[in-house]
């Protein structure tokens, strides 16, 4: 095609940033990408390299700290995309600008766990000295959806043109613009807050008993690939060599090993597809994008394991065919990101990844692709989307990824914690991790504990450990639970008389609820529910891709009829607001093209059914 | 059907079998579930015949047996043993809502006589939604992932001005209920332009060309494709848009006449929409086996000629 592009040019940091995606491309591929003034490869050769625009953004964002015009240009020259798709994709991500802005940005979360934990004195307090949201000159402050760190709120995120990114948490407003103003560090100050690991995984600072996933945090050294090994590192890789695939793909199936990610599809049935699939390339995508509101579990084991990821990535890339995997982390975690670049480049250096892994004959690498603001992208085709340099909009199903995933070959998606759980079957074997749990829900599980708890965290139990076995475990509610949100914003609520609910799929489905990405946030009778709500209406409206009807405009229409509820002012009466909120729930959950539609009325609905809505409660339950 | 082949004797197909409100009905292999629809009413917003299925509207939705969600009829290929319902309670009420949605939040006054019946006979009841917000003049700049809480007295929409930057088209986004039917044509089902694309996110999303230039600075061509397949009057050429608001459009008295385009040899079918003496459209018919429905911008726009007659001729 021919590029019409304007005559606005881009900065030397600019081009500079982009050439170095492109080397690090031809570094990993051997693809030489040839640039002249005036054009660059066309045809087949530039297409197939669209891919690279999303880490081209990424390039331009940390150089300049917004996308100009000239940098547009030059990144629609380079890789011969349209400068229409160019903009269609930096516009779609909410972490890529392109209007001049700040180049220092505070991420505020103002999300369910860190909101009303300090969030909005926050985002009060950067107000009074940044200015109004989103304006400034070289800082700024945004509102910012759950970023990961409930287990540390309030939290927020500096996004940063030209150093590196950082998470404060626990933080205060002070903390963030100190850290703005700070001299630039090899290693940035508010990352040493992580390095205590008890803080994120209570279980840590006590016996370790029952500790599988999450053996190694805090005892292994998470940028030495030595001390993986010395703490048991590698050894499930050589067990998966000597099995050879076809038996690690028997151990998986064996295992009964359920993906984490919400769906719960069964693993072994995933990996057996791809590796059966004539059709090659074969793909490998770690789905680290982990978003879903009150869920940190996946950052804490890439912070504090990241060789363990890519261990794991390396067997299922044996097991099913796969020369090339991808690890798609949010944006929003840039501790786990450079842990785990770290990892990956050191695991190639000792032979653990590349043209021929442990000496064994066979190939794998690993690419980190980072996220850029968006929840859509956990969704697994929009994910392959946004890989492939698209907008994370989904795709239609079937054809399933396994048959037709990225760029169109076989795919095996995997979530963080499922890849975890590949490590530990092939410690132990399939049979003797199907033995605890049972079912569909074999092996433990990760809970994200937060909210009104004494000790907030990751935890690791057995599948089938019930709801309020795992709140004593996190040290107990602190004050009177008024419910429990089991699955984060695309789950639903428990109620203080549910709490003995074994937490397995199954149990929780025979109450109605879901154990989605392993949310707990316990709800005192201090919180404000309702407020609450609509945090969680005002996220799926802002989140929603806007592809398809039922959930672009429903989500708008959900959040205004919440907020005239809430209000106690409904357009007719309350009985009319309900059954426009039913209809509106019906159509996202029948309709809707992905998960995200059929979940985003989910918490909504619980809550009304549940009565956490009724007129009385909303006004008196809260602590005055 | 689609246009993903290539028109040519394939090989025989084989026929699969399916149940559809209980009647069997046999569809060649390859063929959608809204292939096999015996009536040929099934409401369809982002479908068109001759591009890609684009699966956006779930207006067309159906429910298939063993399928936890309703399918879109447009997109799913038939499948041997498949049983599937079009008018049951669950389809008839995301149907409905599908165009209660958009009638809350669009203007779909320009949208075929079709979409009104379709509106009329689900029931849509796009007013109680509450009274619609006030046209917004920031939809072109919204950041994905913030926007203003509402408070629910009014219903947001997507009006919005009109866009008119060129001699050609107008843009009015007022009526855009976003099917990506128009970057479709634009891009890898027609032109292979790549003038506009999706942009921004969620109920924010819109349809741009970069930077939001206007049209003469984009790689616009003027084809004109995009406005063949807009199926809600977002997009009109400026002779269409300046007879609506002089009151002067009259669908009622249009005559159609089929004729080749005389420009050059490809031999290109044009429909001539005639109203009141005068050509105020021009179309191609989508299951023509050059046109595939889509002109260029000589076909399309190049009939000034035709009625350049001296004054006391004219109609």
């Amino acid at each position: 095609m021919d590029l019409r592009l304007s005559d606005a040019v881009a900065s030397p940091a600019v081009q500079e940033a982009v050439a170095a995606v492109l080397a690090e491309h031809t570094r990993a591929t051997g693809d030489v990408v040839r640039e002249h003034a005036y054009f660059t490869d066309s045809g087949h050769a530039a297409r197939d390299r669209r891919h690279l625009l999303l880490p081209a953004l990424h390039a331009v964002m940390d150089a300049e700290g917004w996308i100009s015009p000239g940098a547009l240009n030059h990144l629609a020259r380079v890789l011969s995309v349209p400068p229409a798709d160019v903009y269609g994709v930096a516009t779609f991500y909410a972490m890529l600008v392109v209007e001049p802005r700040a180049p220092h940005v505070v991420h505020v979360c103002d999300d369910i766990a860190c909101g009303p934990n300090g969030g909005e004195e926050i985002a009060a307090r950067l107000t009074t000295e940044l200015g109004p949201e989103g304006k400034g000159d070289d800082a700024c402050w945004v509102r910012s959806p759950c970023l990961g760190l409930c287990e540390r709120a309030p939290a927020v995120l500096l996004q940063r043109a030209g150093r590196p990114d950082v998470s404060i948490a626990p933080a205060t407003a002070e903390a963030a613009t100190a850290e703005l103003a700070a001299p630039v560090e090899e290693r940035p100050a508010a990352d040493r807050a992580f390095d205590d690991t008890s803080v994120s995984v209570p279980q840590t600072a006590g016996d370790r008993a029952g500790l599988r996933l999450l053996r190694r945090i805090g005892l292994v050294d998470p940028e030495s690939v030595d001390d993986y090994r010395a703490h048991g590192g590698y050894t499930a890789l050589r067990r998966a060599v000597e099995l050879g695939p076809t038996r690690v793909i028997k151990e998986v199936t064996d295992s009964a090993l359920t993906g984490r990610g919400g769906a719960a599809f069964p693993t072994g049935v995933k990996w057996d597809g791809v590796a059966r699939a004539p059709e090659r390339p074969h793909y490998l995508v770690c789905n680290a994008d982990e978003s879903e509101p009150g869920t940190f579990k996946d950052r804490v084991l890439m912070e504090s394991d990241p060789f363990g990821l890519v261990e794991a990535m390396t067997i299922a890339g044996y097991a099913t065919g796969c020369e090339r995997g991808y690890l798609y982390i949010r944006g929003e975690y840039p501790l786990a990101t450079r842990r785990l670049q770290h990892a990956i480049e050191a695991a190639r250096a000792r032979g653990y990844l590349g043209a021929d892994v442990l000496g064994a004959g066979f190939t794998f690498d690993i690419e980190l692709r980072r996220g850029a603001g968006a929840y859509i992208c956990g969704e697994e085709t929009a994910l392959l989307n946004s890989l492939e340099g698209l907008r994370g909009e989904p795709r239609n199903k079937p054809p399933f990824p396994s048959v037709k995933g990225l760029f169109g070959k076989p795919t095996v998606i995997n979530n963080v914690e499922t890849l975890y759980n590949v490590l530990e079957v092939l410690a132990v074997g399939g049979p003797a991790f199907a033995s605890i749990g049972g079912d569909r829900s074999t092996g433990t599980k990760l809970f994200c504990v937060a909210g009104a708890v004494s000790t907030p965290g990751v935890y690791e139990v057995d599948f089938g450990t019930t709801l309020r076995e795992l709140l004593m475990l996190a040290g107990g509610v602190r004050g009177e639970l008024r419910a429990v949100l089991l699955g984060g914003a695309a789950g639903g609520f428990v109620t203080p008389d549910q709490l003995d609910v074994p937490l397995t799929l199954e149990g929780t489905r025979g109450i109605g609820a879901t154990l989605g990405s392993g949310v707990v946030l316990a709800i005192d009778t201090a919180a404000d529910v309702p407020a609450m709500l609509r945090r969680i209406a005002a996220f799926f409206r802002d989140e929603s891709c806007g592809q398809c009807v039922p959930c672009r405009v429903g989500t708008v229409r959900q959040e205004e009829a919440l907020a005239r509820l809430v209000r106690g002012a409904p357009l007719g009466s309350r009985a009319t607001e309900l059954a426009l909120l039913d209809d509106l729930a019906k159509v996202m959950q029948d309709a809707s093209i992905c998960g995200l539609g059929h979940t985003a009325p989910a918490a909504v609905k619980s809550a009304l059914a549940l009565g956490l809505l009724d007129p009385p409660t909303s006004t008196n339950g809260r602590a005055r | 059907m689609t246009i993903t082949e290539p028109v040519l004797l394939g090989g025989i197909r084989r026929l699969v079998t399916l149940t559809v409100d209980g009647t069997e009905v046999r569809v060649p292999e390859g063929a959608t579930i809204l292939d096999a629809m015996p009536d040929g009413d099934t409401p369809t917003l982002c479908w068109a015949p001759n591009l890609n299925p684009i699966n956006a509207c779930r207006v067309c939705v159906v429910e298939v047996e063993g399928s936890r969600v309703l399918v879109p009829s447009c997109a799913r290929k038939a499948e041997d043993g498949m049983v599937v319902n079009t008018d049951s309670e669950r389809v008839r009420h995301s149907r409905r809502m599908v165009l209660e949605l958009l009638a809350s939040s669009t203007d779909m006054s320009q949208a075929s006589p079709d979409v009104q019946r379709w509106m009329d006979e689900y029931g849509v009841d796009a007013e109680r939604y509450g009274p619609p917000a006030p046209p917004a003049d920031d939809r072109d700049t919204r950041h994905a992932g913030h926007h203003h809480t509402p408070d629910g007295t009014t219903a947001e929409t997507v009006a919005q001005p009109v866009k008119i930057d060129n001699d050609l088209y107008v843009r009015d986004y007022s009526r855009c209920i976003m099917c990506y039917k128009c970057v479709k044509a634009c891009g890898t089902d027609a032109q292979f332009t790549f003038a506009i694309s999706a942009a921004g996110r969620g109920f924010d999303a819109r349809i741009a060309t970069e930077m939001n230039n206007p049209l003469p600075d984009s790689a616009c061509v003027y084809c004109g494709n995009c406005i063949g397949v807009c199926p809600t009057g977002a997009l009109k050429s400026v002779s269409e848009h300046e007879l609506r608001e002089a009151g002067d459009w009259h669908p009622e008295e249009e005559t159609v006449t089929t004729t080749i385009c005389s420009f050059c040899g490809v031999g290109c079918n044009l429909e001539l929409h005639v109203q009141q003496g005068q050509i105020v459209n021009v179309t191609s018919p989508s299951d023509h086996s050059v046109t595939h429905g889509h002109l260029c911008i000589k076909g399309r726009f190049g009939f000034q000629h035709v009625q350049n007659l001296p004054e006391e001729r004219r109609g």
